[in-house]
Protein backbone atom coordinates (compact mmCIF):
# COMPACT_ATOMS: atom_id res chain seq x y z
CA UNK A 1 0.00 0.00 0.00
CA UNK A 2 1.23 3.45 -0.83
CA UNK A 3 2.45 5.62 2.03
CA UNK A 4 1.71 9.27 2.26
CA UNK A 5 2.17 12.24 4.54
CA UNK A 6 -1.44 12.15 5.66
CA UNK A 7 -0.81 8.71 7.22
CA UNK A 8 0.75 10.32 10.26
CA UNK A 9 -1.98 12.87 10.66
CA UNK A 10 -4.80 10.37 10.27
CA UNK A 11 -3.05 8.11 12.74
CA UNK A 12 -2.80 11.00 15.16
CA UNK A 13 -6.47 11.81 14.62
CA UNK A 14 -7.54 8.26 15.39
CA UNK A 15 -5.24 8.23 18.42
CA UNK A 16 -6.82 11.44 19.76
CA UNK A 17 -10.25 9.89 19.29
CA UNK A 18 -9.22 6.74 21.14
CA UNK A 19 -7.73 8.85 23.93
CA UNK A 20 -10.96 10.84 24.21
CA UNK A 21 -13.03 7.66 24.43
CA UNK A 22 -10.64 6.22 26.99
CA UNK A 23 -10.95 9.43 28.99
CA UNK A 24 -14.74 9.22 28.86
CA UNK A 25 -14.76 5.58 29.84
CA UNK A 26 -12.21 5.81 32.64
CA UNK A 27 -12.54 9.30 34.05
CA UNK A 28 -16.24 9.94 33.66
CA UNK A 29 -17.76 6.47 33.73
CA UNK A 30 -15.11 4.92 35.95
CA UNK A 31 -14.97 1.71 33.99
CA UNK A 32 -12.18 0.35 36.16
CA UNK A 33 -14.41 0.23 39.22
CA UNK A 34 -16.80 -2.21 37.58
CA UNK A 35 -16.01 -5.36 39.43
CA UNK A 36 -15.73 -8.58 37.57
CA UNK A 37 -15.97 -10.36 40.87
CA UNK A 38 -18.05 -13.51 40.80
CA UNK A 39 -21.48 -13.01 42.32
CA UNK A 40 -24.30 -15.14 43.68
CA UNK A 41 -27.98 -14.41 43.25
CA UNK A 42 -30.42 -14.06 46.08
CA UNK A 43 -34.12 -13.32 45.74
CA UNK A 44 -35.88 -10.90 48.04
CA UNK A 45 -39.60 -10.16 48.30
CA UNK A 46 -40.70 -6.68 49.23
CA UNK A 47 -44.21 -5.35 49.86
CA UNK A 48 -43.20 -2.06 48.26
CA UNK A 49 -39.91 -1.15 46.63
CA UNK A 50 -40.65 2.56 46.22
CA UNK A 51 -38.24 4.02 43.67
CA UNK A 52 -35.65 1.24 43.67
CA UNK A 53 -34.03 0.78 40.28
CA UNK A 54 -31.95 -1.85 38.54
CA UNK A 55 -28.22 -1.51 39.22
CA UNK A 56 -28.95 0.14 42.57
CA UNK A 57 -26.37 -0.60 45.23
CA UNK A 58 -26.76 -3.25 47.91
CA UNK A 59 -24.96 -2.03 51.00
CA UNK A 60 -24.14 -3.52 54.34
CA UNK A 61 -22.76 -1.20 57.00
CA UNK A 62 -22.39 1.40 54.25
CA UNK A 63 -20.13 -0.77 52.07
CA UNK A 64 -21.32 -1.80 48.61
CA UNK A 65 -21.60 -5.58 48.62
CA UNK A 66 -23.69 -6.11 45.47
CA UNK A 67 -26.15 -4.74 42.94
CA UNK A 68 -29.84 -5.06 42.23
CA UNK A 69 -29.95 -7.26 39.16
CA UNK A 70 -33.61 -7.29 38.23
CA UNK A 71 -36.97 -6.26 39.56
CA UNK A 72 -40.17 -8.13 38.84
CA UNK A 73 -43.64 -8.70 40.20
CA UNK A 74 -44.81 -11.90 41.81
CA UNK A 75 -48.52 -12.34 41.08
CA UNK A 76 -48.89 -15.16 43.63
CA UNK A 77 -48.01 -13.16 46.69
CA UNK A 78 -48.53 -9.74 45.08
CA UNK A 79 -45.08 -8.66 46.13
CA UNK A 80 -42.11 -7.19 44.33
CA UNK A 81 -39.51 -9.80 43.50
CA UNK A 82 -36.02 -8.30 43.54
CA UNK A 83 -33.01 -10.32 42.43
CA UNK A 84 -29.80 -9.23 44.13
CA UNK A 85 -26.34 -10.11 42.86
CA UNK A 86 -24.09 -10.25 45.92
CA UNK A 87 -20.31 -10.40 45.77
CA UNK A 88 -19.15 -13.97 46.32
CA UNK A 89 -16.42 -12.84 48.71
CA UNK A 90 -19.07 -11.67 51.19
CA UNK A 91 -21.23 -14.21 53.00
CA UNK A 92 -24.30 -13.34 55.04
CA UNK A 93 -26.23 -15.41 57.58
CA UNK A 94 -29.44 -16.99 56.34
CA UNK A 95 -31.69 -14.87 58.55
CA UNK A 96 -30.27 -11.54 57.40
CA UNK A 97 -32.88 -8.85 56.86
CA UNK A 98 -33.18 -6.32 54.06
CA UNK A 99 -34.37 -2.73 54.08
CA UNK A 100 -34.86 -0.24 51.31
CA UNK A 101 -33.11 2.94 52.35
CA UNK A 102 -32.47 6.33 50.81
CA UNK A 103 -29.06 7.96 50.71
CA UNK A 104 -29.63 11.51 51.85
CA UNK A 105 -32.98 13.26 51.78
CA UNK A 106 -33.54 13.13 48.02
CA UNK A 107 -30.84 10.65 47.06
CA UNK A 108 -30.85 7.30 45.34
CA UNK A 109 -32.55 4.34 46.95
CA UNK A 110 -30.50 1.32 47.85
CA UNK A 111 -30.94 -1.99 49.61
CA UNK A 112 -29.46 -2.25 53.07
CA UNK A 113 -28.47 -5.67 54.44
CA UNK A 114 -28.49 -6.28 58.17
CA UNK A 115 -26.72 -9.45 59.13
CA UNK A 116 -28.61 -11.97 61.24
CA UNK A 117 -27.27 -14.55 63.66
CA UNK A 118 -27.90 -17.84 61.85
CA UNK A 119 -24.94 -20.18 61.54
CA UNK A 120 -25.77 -21.11 57.97
CA UNK A 121 -24.98 -18.62 55.23
CA UNK A 122 -27.10 -17.50 52.30
CA UNK A 123 -26.55 -19.58 49.19
CA UNK A 124 -27.34 -18.87 45.56
CA UNK A 125 -31.08 -18.99 44.85
CA UNK A 126 -32.16 -18.44 48.45
CA UNK A 127 -35.14 -16.24 49.17
CA UNK A 128 -35.07 -13.62 51.87
CA UNK A 129 -38.48 -13.00 53.36
CA UNK A 130 -37.48 -10.77 56.24
CA UNK A 131 -37.69 -7.43 54.47
CA UNK A 132 -38.79 -3.91 55.20
CA UNK A 133 -40.45 -1.87 52.48
CA UNK A 134 -39.41 1.51 51.23
CA UNK A 135 -40.86 4.43 53.08
CA UNK A 136 -43.60 5.94 50.95
CA UNK A 137 -44.17 9.54 51.89
CA UNK A 138 -47.89 9.49 51.03
CA UNK A 139 -48.55 6.52 53.34
CA UNK A 140 -46.58 8.21 56.09
CA UNK A 141 -48.64 11.40 55.79
CA UNK A 142 -51.86 9.39 55.58
CA UNK A 143 -50.95 7.47 58.73
CA UNK A 144 -50.08 10.68 60.50
CA UNK A 145 -53.39 12.29 59.60
CA UNK A 146 -55.30 9.15 60.58
CA UNK A 147 -53.59 9.04 63.98
CA UNK A 148 -54.31 12.73 64.50
CA UNK A 149 -57.97 12.18 63.68
CA UNK A 150 -58.15 9.17 66.00
CA UNK A 151 -56.55 11.20 68.79
CA UNK A 152 -59.01 14.03 68.22
CA UNK A 153 -61.98 11.62 68.35
CA UNK A 154 -60.90 9.87 71.54
CA UNK A 155 -60.25 13.25 73.14
CA UNK A 156 -63.79 14.31 72.16
CA UNK A 157 -65.44 11.18 73.58
CA UNK A 158 -63.39 11.50 76.75
CA UNK A 159 -64.72 15.01 77.28
CA UNK A 160 -68.34 13.87 76.78
CA UNK A 161 -68.00 11.34 79.54
CA UNK B 1 -48.43 23.67 -13.32
CA UNK B 2 -50.85 23.96 -10.45
CA UNK B 3 -50.81 22.00 -7.26
CA UNK B 4 -54.54 21.13 -7.37
CA UNK B 5 -54.40 19.57 -10.81
CA UNK B 6 -54.51 15.79 -10.15
CA UNK B 7 -52.12 15.05 -12.99
CA UNK B 8 -49.50 17.40 -11.54
CA UNK B 9 -49.95 16.02 -8.03
CA UNK B 10 -49.52 12.52 -9.36
CA UNK B 11 -46.43 13.53 -11.31
CA UNK B 12 -44.87 15.20 -8.28
CA UNK B 13 -45.63 12.19 -6.06
CA UNK B 14 -44.09 9.79 -8.58
CA UNK B 15 -41.02 12.01 -8.87
CA UNK B 16 -40.61 12.11 -5.08
CA UNK B 17 -41.05 8.33 -4.83
CA UNK B 18 -38.45 7.83 -7.54
CA UNK B 19 -36.04 10.15 -5.68
CA UNK B 20 -36.57 8.14 -2.52
CA UNK B 21 -35.96 4.85 -4.26
CA UNK B 22 -32.88 6.23 -5.99
CA UNK B 23 -31.53 7.47 -2.66
CA UNK B 24 -32.15 4.12 -0.98
CA UNK B 25 -30.42 2.29 -3.82
CA UNK B 26 -27.40 4.59 -3.59
CA UNK B 27 -27.28 4.00 0.17
CA UNK B 28 -27.39 0.24 -0.28
CA UNK B 29 -24.56 0.43 -2.83
CA UNK B 30 -22.44 2.59 -0.53
CA UNK B 31 -22.91 0.11 2.31
CA UNK B 32 -21.99 -2.87 0.13
CA UNK B 33 -18.83 -1.07 -1.00
CA UNK B 34 -17.47 -1.23 2.57
CA UNK B 35 -15.13 -4.05 1.64
CA UNK B 36 -14.02 -2.38 -1.56
CA UNK B 37 -13.35 0.87 0.28
CA UNK B 38 -11.30 -0.87 2.95
CA UNK B 39 -9.21 -2.69 0.35
CA UNK B 40 -8.16 0.67 -1.07
CA UNK B 41 -7.71 2.20 2.33
CA UNK B 42 -5.51 4.99 0.98
CA UNK B 43 -8.58 6.71 -0.47
CA UNK B 44 -10.51 6.39 2.81
CA UNK B 45 -7.49 7.61 4.75
CA UNK B 46 -7.27 10.76 2.65
CA UNK B 47 -10.96 11.41 3.31
CA UNK B 48 -10.57 10.88 7.06
CA UNK B 49 -7.70 13.33 6.88
CA UNK B 50 -9.81 15.85 4.99
CA UNK B 51 -13.09 15.38 6.89
CA UNK B 52 -11.75 14.51 10.33
CA UNK B 53 -8.41 16.21 10.94
CA UNK B 54 -9.48 19.50 9.46
CA UNK B 55 -12.70 19.49 11.54
CA UNK B 56 -10.78 18.80 14.74
CA UNK B 57 -10.07 22.45 15.53
CA UNK B 58 -13.66 23.66 15.23
CA UNK B 59 -14.97 20.62 17.13
CA UNK B 60 -12.48 20.97 19.97
CA UNK B 61 -13.03 24.72 20.36
CA UNK B 62 -16.83 24.32 20.25
CA UNK B 63 -16.62 21.51 22.80
CA UNK B 64 -14.52 23.65 25.11
CA UNK B 65 -16.97 26.54 25.02
CA UNK B 66 -20.03 24.31 25.35
CA UNK B 67 -18.34 22.81 28.43
CA UNK B 68 -17.65 26.31 29.81
CA UNK B 69 -21.27 27.34 29.37
CA UNK B 70 -22.59 24.07 30.82
CA UNK B 71 -20.38 24.63 33.86
CA UNK B 72 -21.69 28.16 34.39
CA UNK B 73 -25.36 27.44 33.71
CA UNK B 74 -25.35 24.12 35.54
CA UNK B 75 -23.75 25.68 38.59
CA UNK B 76 -26.33 28.50 38.60
CA UNK B 77 -29.22 26.02 38.59
CA UNK B 78 -27.71 23.42 40.91
CA UNK B 79 -26.64 25.81 43.64
CA UNK B 80 -30.28 26.85 44.05
CA UNK B 81 -30.92 23.34 45.29
CA UNK B 82 -27.72 23.24 47.25
CA UNK B 83 -26.28 20.43 45.18
CA UNK B 84 -23.51 22.11 43.22
CA UNK B 85 -21.32 19.00 43.74
CA UNK B 86 -23.48 17.29 41.11
CA UNK B 87 -22.06 19.71 38.52
CA UNK B 88 -19.64 17.09 37.17
CA UNK B 89 -22.48 14.61 36.69
CA UNK B 90 -24.65 17.19 34.95
CA UNK B 91 -21.88 18.28 32.58
CA UNK B 92 -20.78 14.73 31.76
CA UNK B 93 -24.27 13.33 31.22
CA UNK B 94 -25.48 16.17 29.03
CA UNK B 95 -22.33 16.03 26.92
CA UNK B 96 -21.99 12.28 26.56
CA UNK B 97 -25.65 11.55 25.99
CA UNK B 98 -26.89 14.52 23.99
CA UNK B 99 -24.72 17.47 23.17
CA UNK B 100 -21.61 15.60 22.11
CA UNK B 101 -23.17 13.59 19.27
CA UNK B 102 -25.76 16.20 18.23
CA UNK B 103 -23.67 19.36 18.20
CA UNK B 104 -20.80 17.49 16.56
CA UNK B 105 -23.15 16.24 13.86
CA UNK B 106 -24.50 19.74 13.22
CA UNK B 107 -20.99 21.18 13.02
CA UNK B 108 -19.88 18.25 10.89
CA UNK B 109 -22.74 18.91 8.46
CA UNK B 110 -21.67 22.54 8.18
CA UNK B 111 -17.94 21.97 8.06
CA UNK B 112 -17.53 18.68 6.17
CA UNK B 113 -20.95 17.93 4.64
CA UNK B 114 -21.05 21.12 2.60
CA UNK B 115 -17.58 20.57 1.20
CA UNK B 116 -18.54 17.03 0.17
CA UNK B 117 -21.69 18.23 -1.59
CA UNK B 118 -19.88 21.04 -3.39
CA UNK B 119 -17.05 18.74 -4.43
CA UNK B 120 -19.31 16.02 -5.82
CA UNK B 121 -21.66 18.59 -7.37
CA UNK B 122 -18.80 20.31 -9.17
CA UNK B 123 -17.40 16.98 -10.31
CA UNK B 124 -20.82 16.28 -11.78
CA UNK B 125 -21.15 19.76 -13.32
CA UNK B 126 -17.67 19.38 -14.85
CA UNK B 127 -18.73 15.98 -16.22
CA UNK B 128 -15.86 14.29 -14.39
CA UNK B 129 -18.25 11.63 -13.09
CA UNK B 130 -19.51 10.93 -16.63
CA UNK B 131 -15.91 10.77 -17.83
CA UNK B 132 -15.13 8.16 -15.19
CA UNK B 133 -18.10 6.09 -16.29
CA UNK B 134 -16.82 6.30 -19.87
CA UNK B 135 -13.55 4.77 -18.65
CA UNK B 136 -15.54 1.97 -16.99
CA UNK B 137 -14.70 3.31 -13.53
CA UNK B 138 -17.71 3.29 -11.22
CA UNK B 139 -17.88 6.78 -9.66
CA UNK B 140 -19.92 5.47 -6.72
CA UNK B 141 -17.18 2.99 -5.94
CA UNK B 142 -14.21 5.23 -6.66
CA UNK B 143 -15.44 8.66 -5.50
CA UNK B 144 -18.47 8.29 -3.24
CA UNK B 145 -17.72 5.17 -1.19
CA UNK B 146 -14.35 6.37 0.26
CA UNK B 147 -15.93 9.69 1.21
CA UNK B 148 -18.87 7.93 2.83
CA UNK B 149 -16.77 5.58 4.94
CA UNK B 150 -14.27 8.32 5.74
CA UNK B 151 -17.10 10.44 7.14
CA UNK B 152 -18.63 7.51 9.03
CA UNK B 153 -15.28 6.73 10.68
CA UNK B 154 -14.41 10.36 11.44
CA UNK B 155 -17.71 11.32 13.07
CA UNK B 156 -17.62 9.16 16.27
CA UNK B 157 -14.01 10.19 16.85
CA UNK B 158 -14.95 13.85 16.59
CA UNK B 159 -17.93 13.36 18.93
CA UNK B 160 -15.72 11.64 21.51
CA UNK B 161 -13.23 14.51 21.30
CA UNK B 162 -16.08 16.99 21.68
CA UNK B 163 -17.40 15.29 24.83
CA UNK B 164 -13.96 14.86 26.39
CA UNK B 165 -12.94 18.46 25.74
CA UNK B 166 -16.37 19.64 26.96
CA UNK B 167 -15.94 17.80 30.26
CA UNK B 168 -12.52 19.42 30.66
CA UNK B 169 -14.18 22.78 29.93
CA UNK B 170 -16.80 22.10 32.60
CA UNK B 171 -14.00 21.18 34.97
CA UNK B 172 -12.13 24.42 34.25
CA UNK B 173 -15.20 26.55 35.00
CA UNK B 174 -16.61 24.46 37.84
CA UNK B 175 -13.50 23.48 39.75
CA UNK B 176 -10.83 26.00 38.78
CA UNK B 177 -12.91 29.19 38.46
CA UNK B 178 -15.95 28.67 40.72
CA UNK B 179 -14.35 26.35 43.22
CA UNK B 180 -16.55 23.24 43.31
CA UNK B 181 -14.81 20.49 45.23
CA UNK B 182 -12.82 18.47 42.66
CA UNK B 183 -13.37 15.20 44.54
CA UNK B 184 -17.13 15.65 44.44
CA UNK B 185 -16.99 16.84 40.81
CA UNK B 186 -15.29 13.67 39.56
CA UNK B 187 -16.84 11.37 42.17
CA UNK B 188 -20.43 12.29 41.31
CA UNK B 189 -19.57 11.95 37.63
CA UNK B 190 -18.07 8.51 38.07
CA UNK B 191 -20.96 7.41 40.23
CA UNK B 192 -23.61 8.51 37.77
CA UNK B 193 -22.20 7.86 34.30
CA UNK B 194 -22.49 4.31 33.07
CA UNK B 195 -19.87 3.30 30.53
CA UNK B 196 -22.25 1.39 28.29
CA UNK B 197 -25.65 2.99 28.86
CA UNK B 198 -24.29 6.52 28.56
CA UNK B 199 -20.90 6.50 26.84
CA UNK B 200 -21.64 3.51 24.60
CA UNK B 201 -25.01 4.82 23.49
CA UNK B 202 -23.43 8.20 22.79
CA UNK B 203 -20.98 6.47 20.45
CA UNK B 204 -23.82 4.59 18.74
CA UNK B 205 -25.66 7.88 18.28
CA UNK B 206 -22.65 9.60 16.75
CA UNK B 207 -22.15 6.63 14.40
CA UNK B 208 -25.76 6.90 13.21
CA UNK B 209 -25.39 10.66 12.76
CA UNK B 210 -22.14 10.13 10.85
CA UNK B 211 -23.94 7.82 8.41
CA UNK B 212 -26.86 10.27 8.12
CA UNK B 213 -24.88 13.45 7.54
CA UNK B 214 -22.33 11.95 5.17
CA UNK B 215 -24.94 10.14 3.14
CA UNK B 216 -27.17 13.21 2.80
CA UNK B 217 -24.19 15.32 1.74
CA UNK B 218 -23.16 12.79 -0.89
CA UNK B 219 -26.70 12.26 -2.16
CA UNK B 220 -27.33 15.99 -2.53
CA UNK B 221 -24.06 16.41 -4.40
CA UNK B 222 -24.71 13.39 -6.61
CA UNK B 223 -28.24 14.53 -7.44
CA UNK B 224 -27.39 18.22 -7.88
CA UNK B 225 -28.35 20.06 -11.06
CA UNK B 226 -25.06 20.32 -12.97
CA UNK B 227 -25.03 24.12 -12.91
CA UNK B 228 -23.43 26.66 -10.54
CA UNK B 229 -26.89 27.46 -9.21
CA UNK B 230 -27.74 23.81 -8.76
CA UNK B 231 -24.54 23.16 -6.78
CA UNK B 232 -25.19 26.10 -4.48
CA UNK B 233 -28.76 24.93 -3.93
CA UNK B 234 -27.58 21.39 -3.19
CA UNK B 235 -25.08 22.73 -0.64
CA UNK B 236 -27.81 24.65 1.15
CA UNK B 237 -30.08 21.63 1.11
CA UNK B 238 -27.31 19.51 2.66
CA UNK B 239 -27.14 21.74 5.72
CA UNK B 240 -30.91 22.03 6.10
CA UNK B 241 -31.80 18.38 5.49
CA UNK B 242 -28.84 16.97 7.44
CA UNK B 243 -29.48 19.21 10.46
CA UNK B 244 -33.17 18.40 10.57
CA UNK B 245 -32.54 14.68 10.10
CA UNK B 246 -30.00 14.69 12.92
CA UNK B 247 -32.39 16.43 15.31
CA UNK B 248 -35.30 14.18 14.36
CA UNK B 249 -33.22 11.00 14.54
CA UNK B 250 -31.83 12.13 17.87
CA UNK B 251 -35.33 12.19 19.32
CA UNK B 252 -36.06 8.69 18.03
CA UNK B 253 -32.72 7.29 19.18
CA UNK B 254 -33.04 8.86 22.62
CA UNK B 255 -36.55 7.48 23.00
CA UNK B 256 -35.30 4.02 22.01
CA UNK B 257 -32.11 3.96 24.10
CA UNK B 258 -33.03 5.68 27.31
CA UNK B 259 -36.70 4.82 27.67
CA UNK B 260 -36.75 3.08 31.00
Amino acid sequence: MERSKSDIWVGLFVLIGAAALLFLALQSANLLSISFQPTYRVIAKFDNIGGLKRQAAVKSAGVVVGRVESIGFDDKSYQARVTLALDSRYAFPKDSSLKILTSGLLGEQYVGVEAGADEKNLAAGDTIGNTQSAVVLENLIGQFLYNKAADGNSAGTAQKK
Amino acid sequence: MSWYNPANVGFATRAKLADLGHGARLFARLVTFFGAAMRRFGLVRDQIHFLGNYSLAIIAVSGLFVGFVLGLQGYYTLQRYGSSEALGLLVALSLVRELGPVVTALLFAGRAGTSLTAEIGLMKAGEQLSAMEMMAVDPVRRVLAPRFWGGVIAMPILAAVFSAVGILGGWVVGVVLIGVDPGAFWGQMQGGVDWWRDVGNGVVKSLVFGVTVTFIALLEGFEAQPTPEGVSRATTRTVVVASLSVLGLDFILTAMMFSI
